[in-house]
């Protein structure tokens, strides 16, 4: 194998699910055929370039009690997006904070989720951002339906 | 969800080290057995409470190329649309939401021709405009959830 297909191969393993195992790198270097010093190896090397940003858990929210959600968009003028995208970004309810290109007939180009335990909190934390903001050109767009939830295939 | 519950998945939230025995690393930290720690982990995937637990990549420094759709779909043609939406697995979220743009979904692609490619498909699938939003600036990006009992 070149460095590039052990990185490939490091890569696939690691998008599914790690074995809850004493040796969970182990467990990945026997399938690929490598030692489990050059997988971890792989490892600090993706994470160095920023490519892997950690091996850790993606949650079910809703079933750890975050059951109101909601993608709340905002209009936001664009010398003032970095003031305010770095402001809602600082709360710990939003977990994506995105300033975005929008089409004509969409003028709410900041977009943002919140995540919380009840429909009161979701609606507090909104309007404090609002407040804090200052922004009140908003949107709250609720999920009816999770129609798909998948990550990333990236080999 | 008890005590340890929580302690576990605020920990694994946060990842595991890079290291030939990380659960033991996380429980020197936790201060729970780290055969405790394998257990409930196994248990709190069978209950569906973690989704996945393995690599977390970024997805633009590997080169892809993404972005957040939306359409506005007939109500009765809701589950044809998303079946030819889903289909792709350069789809990875799509949600059904409560706006005149009903169908959000994001397309991770490996290049910008791809993502070109799929958005062009979708349209002429179902005959309904796709409109696309790619980022300008991210702000932020954490899924973790702060967990108390």
């Amino acid at each position: 194998m070149t460095r590039h297909d052990i990185i490939d191969r490091v890569i696939k393993e690691l998008q599914g699910d790690l074995p809850a195992v004493s040796r969970p790198y182990q467990v990945v270097a026997e399938r690929i055929g490598l030692s489990e010093e050059e997988v971890i190896s792989v490892l600090d090397g993706l994470r160095e370039k920023g490519m892997l940003k950690r091996v850790g858990a993606v949650l079910r929210h809703q079933k750890v009690g975050y059951d109101a959600n909601a993608m709340v968009v905002w209009k936001v003028a664009e010398e003032d997006m970095d003031r305010v995208g770095n402001l809602m970004a600082d709360s710990p309810q939003v977990s994506h904070c995105y300033w975005r290109e929008t089409p004509a007939g969409w003028p709410y180009n900041l977009f943002t989720m919140i995540h919380a335990r009840s429909r009161e909190e979701l609606k507090a934390v909104i309007l404090e951002l609002s407040r804090m903001s200052g922004i009140d050109e908003y949107r709250v767009i609720e999920s009816v339906k999770e129609l798909k939830k998948t990550s990333v295939q990236y080999r | 969800m008890d005590q340890i519950d929580v302690k576990i998945l605020n920990y694994l939230q946060e990842g595991i080290t890079l290291s030939p025995r990380p659960f033991l690393d996380m429980a020197r930290e936790l201060g729970i057995s780290e055969e405790t720690i394998l257990a409930r982990i196994e248990a709190l995937r069978n209950r569906g409470l973690i989704r996945r637990l393995g690599g977390v990549f970024d997805s633009p420094q590997m080169g892809m190329k993404s972005t957040l759709c939306a359409m506005e779909v007939p109500e009765a043609r809701i589950q044809e649309v998303a079946e030819k939406v889903n289909a792709y697995h350069e789809v990875t979220h799509n949600y059904l939401r409560d706006d005149p743009y009903n169908m959000w979904f994001t397309v991770t692609a490996s290049s910008r021709e791809d993502l070109e490619r799929i958005l062009q498909e979708i349209e002429s699938d179902t005959g309904i405009k796709v409109i696309s939003m790619p980022v300008r600036q991210r702000y932020k990006i954490k899924v973790a959830f702060a967990l108390n009992d």
